[in-house]
């Protein structure tokens, strides 16, 4: 361990950091306080404390149905992207064939476009299929940015796996079925269980895909937490704050998780060079 | 199982991209037998192991299995057994499911998947371990539990792709027993790639020297120590005095070449003729220092327990291309000192250039 | 099929494992590839007539939709490099292990899994006029009215560099432990002074890396959509072009001339990618030691 010695562009250093954490406290605590805040007008914080707002955005927003609605989309896209995007990340670290470059861009693409770009005629397709304004669209729609990020997530802990086990069984017996159930899918529980919960996370964190795609019945929490916004003036200040804190509530539980199995680092993104021919 | 009196290799070829990593291998073993395939990295044995394995397809010849055609067939249909160079252990499974794997996956009855499972174990002395995890052995360990995962199915071949590389010095001279003896007592036929000619020669039936993914020289370990049939075959037997010579005189077999002044008679290996460029090759162990013959002054002395390995450079060179020969000897010398060498007779072997 | 004919196909790895690609590539055409070729399609007939490329001349003919292209790079491009400049300093004091190192980069995460949504709604609270921030700055007398810090440029920003501050922060740093810390060291041997070795060694090393994370962070920024409209001005400074994509598909109901927007708004994102990559390209992209 090593400690971080105090030169003086060292304090600027902290001292930027230390002012990005008070303001970044600053934008998350005022949310906290309004929401149980009574009435919050020109003062430092509200007149009184109460807990009514939780119960009004429950009721308002009908919270219960969109947290189920959120959960249920989240976990099939999980689910979905993973039983996609793992065969797919196999392939693309295990072998060389002709066309994998264009393969491997086409499947990185989608994260490198920004949603609305292919959100706008991915809606218009799902709306002329009928699939758009239901659970089916949006869990579609937020398949797309997914199941790239499984197969980005999993091809470095595939390659972890030395090939040559592959080829001890094969030598043993096992055909492809066998190897891949027997030897493969425990080999690979952390990796599987690592980008089914970054997943998790990015669905129900996920906006644009699903507000262009979503029908009053399928929001999730974080497209009725933007109406509730968009709408201000009609609805209490502060029931949007409560809602706002139960969203919150719902990703630092997620996170916290999340970080049981994954480091920071890969949240954010999984950083791979192009792949070597 | 049954066994295969047979099993042939026929033009068996693999190009990666434009390189040929193995060309034209025409091999045919016999069964019972102990084949070594030696040569320096990058020489195709492990390419001509891993197309024997069904590993990597071929890119033209044949596989016979008797009368059947097996190239086409997927490694876990061949039956052979495999042990791979860094063990390929299955880390999630203990000693014992790494052993039982294979009979496991053809389905035999659990009594007889126990039993055999126990019968290895013990055949490899690695009971109070049966229940660990590959991470918690020794790599001599693992190396055991490679080599009874892949013979408790009594394949008809087993394939060993350097099985001794990754263990110190003393264990590798006691697995090359313990290899040698499991492979007569199981009646094994086994194919072993390695690039130390050291274990070659003491294990196996016949070597195949390969280089640049040809076939160099098929023969006993006797034959191929003391015949090599090319320099390059030489160079990597141990011959460490390759000197590019003139040949002067031919009687029969015998040839003629000048070394440093003095003539030396050796024995022609191919198509020589008087006054063509040729390599004299030599081992060390051939070279003796003695009152007279060819004159040199020593420039190294490396002690090496019994002996010590000394290299001389030899009177009359050029200033800019000196002629160095490396001599192993059990007397004292020391760098700086004049000697003078002979080569045992016909240890000299002279190959066309 | 003939051996001859399996073993070439093998050789070129071609064999029966390539089917596990199929689920996916089924899915990226359908739900990618023909999505975008049909917006491409559509973005050239358009609802109103007026031949084929009538929706990109009426986008880039009115001022209002044009401007939107500068906006949004006005917007996108500053944040971007910020965030990526900004990181580098302090991950480069940060690398290496140290107490708090993971607690650090825990409450880094925060922000980025909270979302652009909730970012917004805090950021009304705290810089708004009666907000925290212009409460303290009044209250000692720093400023005399409250500053404008929400529905303006400046609330987007403020929202782009505390999503985007720490995604670019934890790229960089992840780079950055990726670099052999013993090049330095060798490079200390050899006489180099710390400002040297930084300019010599690290930056060379960890320029590729800097420029892929302004990419990813460019991205994120370019996109911004929730924030634009929730914190930003989005009738005006922070009109950006995907609001502008938003409103002519759900608002004027015209997909056509949406998709021709989104059309642009990718061509634009991409050239700035493809400015970005060529650079990248220049540089030393091989091993940079590590075990990264």
């Amino acid at each position: 361990m090593r400690q971080i010695r105090a030169t003086p562009l060292g304090w600027v250093i902290w001292a930027v950091v230390v002012f990005f954490f008070v303001n970044l406290a600053g934008v998350v605590l005022s949310v906290l306080v309004s929401s149980f805040g009574t009435k919050w007008f020109d003062t430092w914080f509200p007149s009184g404390f109460t807990t009514q707002w939780y119960g009004d955005a429950w009721r308002e927003f009908t919270l219960f149905h969109v947290i189920v609605v959120t959960l249920l989309v989240s976990a099939l896209v999980v689910v979905l992207s993973v039983l996609v995007g793992a065969p797919a990340a196999y392939v693309l670290a295990r072998k060389n064939f002709p066309g994998k470059r264009l393969v491997y861009l086409t499947f990185l693409l989608p994260i490198l476009m920004p949603p609305i770009t292919y959100g706008i005629p991915l809606a218009t397709v799902l709306y002329k299929f009928g699939f758009a304004g239901h659970l089916s669209g949006v869990v579609l729609a937020n398949l797309v940015p997914s199941v790239p990020f499984v197969i980005l997530t999993m091809t470095p802990f595939i390659e972890q796996v030395d090939p040559r086990i592959e080829d001890a069984a094969r030598m043993l017996g096992a055909g492809t079925r066998a190897v891949f159930l027997k030897i493969l899918a425990p080999l690979l529980v952390p990796g599987l269980l690592a980008s089914a919960i970054l997943v998790l996370v990015r669905t129900v964190g996920m906006f644009e895909l699903t507000f262009l795609t979503a029908g009053p019945d399928s929001q999730t929490l974080v497209v009725a937490l933007y109406y509730s916004m968009s709408a201000a003036g009609i609805r209490a200040q502060q029931s949007v704050d409560a809602m706002a804190v139960i969203y919150t509530g719902m990703m630092l539980v997620l996170l916290v998780v999340a970080l049981r199995f994954v480091n920071p680092t890969q949240l954010v993104a999984r950083v791979k060079e192009e792949p070597s021919e | 199982m049954s066994g295969f009196d047979q099993l042939r290799l026929d033009g068996v070829t693999r190009r990666f991209g434009a390189a040929d990593a193995l060309v034209g291998l025409d091999l045919t073993i016999e069964r019972g037998e102990f084949i070594a395939l030696l040569g320096p990295s990058g020489c195709g044995k492990s390419t001509a192991l891993n197309c024997l394995a069904g590993l990597l397809p071929l890119t033209a010849g044949a596989i016979w299995q008797d009368d059947q055609r097996i190239d086409t067939l997927p490694p876990e249909k061949r039956g052979f057994g495999m042990v791979f160079q860094n063990y390929a252990l299955f880390p999630h499974l203990t000693v014992r499911d790494n052993i039982a794997f294979g009979l496991r996956m053809r389905h035999l009855p659990k009594d007889d998947v126990r039993r055999r499972t126990t019968e290895a174990i013990e055949m490899v002395q690695l009971i109070e371990h049966a229940s660990k995890l590959p991470g918690q052995l020794s790599g001599g360990q693992q190396q055991r539990v490679a080599i009874a995962r892949a013979t408790v199915l009594e394949p008809t071949l087993v394939l060993m792709d350097e099985p001794l590389s990754n263990l110190d010095a003393k264990l590798r001279l006691e697995m090359r027993t313990e290899i040698r003896r499991l492979h007569q007592s199981l009646g094994l036929t086994t194919v072993y790639v390695t690039h130390d000619q050291e274990e070659a020669l003491s294990m196996a039936d016949r070597l195949v020297v390969m280089r640049q993914g040809k076939v160099q020289q098929i023969g006993t370990p006797e034959e191929v120590h003391t015949k090599p049939s090319t320099w390059h075959v030489a160079d990597f037997m141990g011959y460490r005095n390759l000197l590019p010579l003139k040949a002067s005189q031919m009687n029969g077999d015998q040839v003629t070449v000048d070394l440093g002044g003095t003539a030396i008679r050796g024995s022609a290996q191919g198509a020589v003729a008087p006054g063509d460029d040729v390599i004299a090759a030599v081992r060390p162990e051939d070279v003796k220092l003695s009152d007279q013959g060819v004159k040199g002054l020593v420039e190294v002395v490396e002690y090496q327990g019994r002996e010590r390995a000394v290299e001389v450079v030899l009177d009359g060179g050029g200033q800019d291309d000196p002629v160095r020969l490396h001599v192993r000897t059990e007397q004292r010398v020391e760098a700086g000192e004049q000697v003078a060498l002979t080569v045992t007779p016909g240890r000299l072997l002279v190959y066309p250039s | 099929m003939s051996a001859t004919w399996q073993h070439r196909l093998a050789e070129r790895g071609v064999d029966r494992r390539l089917w596990l690609l199929l689920p996916a590539t089924i899915f990226v055409l359908l739900l990618f590839v023909y999505p975008f070729l049909y917006g491409l399609s559509l973005s050239f007939q358009p609802t109103d007539g007026g031949g084929v490329l009538a929706n990109y001349s009426k986008f880039f003919s009115d001022a209002y939709q044009r401007d939107t292209i500068a906006t949004t790079l006005k917007i996108a491009l500053p944040a971007a490099l910020l965030n990526v400049l900004a990181a580098v300093p302090i991950a480069f004091r940060l690398r290496g292990r140290f107490r708090g190192k993971r607690l650090l980069t825990t409450i880094l995460v925060v922000p980025i899994t909270l979302g652009t949504v909730l970012t917004a709604q805090g950021l009304l609270n705290y810089l708004g006029p009666t907000g925290w921030l212009n409460r303290l700055l009044l209250s000692l007398h720093i400023v005399d009215d409250p500053i404008r810090l929400t529905n303006n440029y400046w609330g987007v920003f403020f929202s782009l560099v505390i999503t985007g501050f720490p995604f670019a922060f934890l790229l960089v740093l992840s780079y950055l432990s990726g670099i052999d810390p013993t090049l330095e060291r060798a490079a200390a041997t050899l006489g180099a002074s710390r400002a040297q070795r930084f300019r010599r060694i690290t930056l060379p090393l960890l320029a590729p890396g800097l420029a892929t994370t302004f990419l990813l962070t460019f991205v994120l920024a370019f996109s911004v959509f929730p924030s634009a409209v929730l914190v930003g001005n989005p009738a005006g400074s922070t009109r950006v072009i995907s609001l502008a994509a938003y409103q002519a598909a759900y608002e004027q109901y015209d997909y056509s001339y949406a998709s021709a927007i989104a059309m642009v708004m990718g061509a634009v994102e991409l050239v700035v990618v493809a400015i970005v990559l060529v650079w990248r390209s220049r540089l030393y992209t091989g091993s940079t030691g590590g075990k990264g």
